[in-house]
């Protein structure tokens, strides 16, 4: 496929492996934020490319892994309703909730379908104007302008039969408070390069300045990934901190102005609690109060839920960088794929999936 | 869940001035895509696509030059 075998070439990734490898005189920790990346260095091997001084943490952008678990059991709830088609994109549908997920929600006869997109349920809730339907709104900032385009076009639309359950998280006010952890070991970030296809990359100057981090925005690709990881070292060790755009193909400075004109328009900025993590304040979007007849929460008041985490799981840890999955207990033993007992073992880009399925650990 | 990936937009339809939609191909599987973020896509133009929505047009140049530098990297050695 065009723009991705190019960037899987086995040369460039020697070629690059072999110039980091020259390069590098001390350790050096580096983030990658997003559970893509994370998926993709595990699945190509990266780490095996890299000499010893290079350790990568996984980070927590995995919204599958950082959804709170008090909207998991909303989701359930709302979505064991009669009259209601509960619709998602796949990955949140096996997330594990205080007592069931949506696939179970399913299998007890409910109406849960997954979507490719959420124009997908727009479209149902047009064609099945006697059932309410409601979209489980979770992702970062790529996801966000698509979730708000579906709003928009319900309201164009004129249906009264759609709603999201929105629970969208913003990658920077993360970034801020890993760093401001003081037990962090991050000394750079390859930032999310999706993200930054919407949002451009503004927002990250301050965080370099301020916490002396250089930050490369990375594309997905194994020749991407490796060139991040260069930028990132060669600014470690010249001991510079700066924003770089290892991704220029598609990120501009400024982002996609269209989708971030929406993104204002339709969403207020709110403090959100992440799943493993805690309240990040101004770290989430919730739809704006005009918008409030699309708002699946105030629709359906769920409430007295009581949530329950796992006490063996230590994913807050993992996605904070400070722990690796497999040196969590459960790992592989009570938690598998199959058997999830946290939420980054249920998704490809959670990083507890990731080791489980291409990392050989003794 | 952030993963979008590059496809070719072979039609462009403009009847609906707020919902630009267009067939894009990912290596001869073609998908609806919302293209109104992309007020002058054209056809045969690379974009990258996500849940059903064109991000941002893949910048030919850019590319080539990127995959240029780094074989130059290459043959320094």
């Amino acid at each position: 496929m065009k723009y991705l075998d190019e960037f899987r070439n086995a040369s460039l990734t020697k070629n690059l492996s072999e110039k980091i490898k020259k390069l590098v005189t001390e350790n050096w920790t580096i983030m990658e934020i997003c559970g893509g990346q994370t998926h993709s260095i595990l699945k190509y091997g990266i780490e095996a490319l890299l000499p010893d001084e290079i350790s990568l943490v996984h980070g927590p952008g995995c919204p599958v892994c950082v959804t709170p678990l008090e909207m998991i059991d909303k989701a359930v709830s709302i979505a064991s309703r009669e009259n209601v088609i509960f619709t998602s994109f796949g990955d949140m549908m096996r997330v594990p909730g205080s007592q069931y997920d949506l696939l179970a929600v399913k299998a007890n006869g409910f109406d849960v379908r997954m979507v490719y997109s959420p124009l997908d349920a727009v479209n149902l809730a047009e064609k099945n104007r006697e059932k309410h339907v409601v979209f489980f709104a979770v992702g970062f900032e790529t996801t966000a302008p698509a979730n708000a385009m579906a709003v928009v076009e319900a309201k164009r639309r004129g249906l009264t039969n759609f709603s999201i359950l929105c629970s969208h998280v913003l990658v920077p006010p993360a970034i801020e408070a890993l760093l401001s952890n003081p037990y962090t070991k991050i000394q750079a970030f390859l930032a999310a390069g999706h993200v930054c296809t919407v949002m451009g990359f503004d927002e990250y100057l301050p965080l370099s300045t301020r916490f002396n981090i250089p930050i490369v925005i990375t594309g997905f690709e194994p020749v991407d990934i490796l060139q991040g990881i260069y930028l990132a070292v060669k600014q470690l060790e010249e001991k510079r901190h700066q924003v770089e755009n290892q991704y220029s193909r598609v990120v501009l400075k400024e982002g996609n102005l269209q989708a971030k004109k929406l993104l204002s328009t339709v969403f207020d900025i709110v403090d959100r609690p992440w799943r493993g993590i805690g309240v990040i304040n101004k770290s989430g979007f919730k739809l704006k109060e005009e918008f409030s007849d699309f708002d699946a929460e105030k629709i359906f008041q769920v409430t007295s839920l009581s949530t329950k985490e796992s006490s063996f799981c230590i994913a807050g840890e993992v996605l904070q960088g400070l722990k690796k999955p497999h040196e969590c207990a459960a790992f592989k033993n009570s938690c598998t794929p199959e058997h999830p007992l946290g939420a980054p073992m249920v998704s490809s880009e959670g990083a507890c999936a990731a080791y489980f399925h291409y990392k050989k650990v003794i | 869940m952030c993963l979008s990936i590059p496809g070719k937009v072979i039609s462009i339809d403009n009847s609906n001035p707020d919902l630009k939609m267009g067939k894009v191909s990912f290596s001869g599987v073609i998908k609806e895509i919302c293209l109104q973020w992309l007020p002058d896509v054209q056809i045969g133009e690379y974009v990258l696509a996500h849940v059903g929505f064109a991000l941002s047009k893949i910048d030919e140049k850019d590319a080539e030059e990127t995959l240029s530098v780094l074989k130059k990297m290459g043959d320094l050695e």
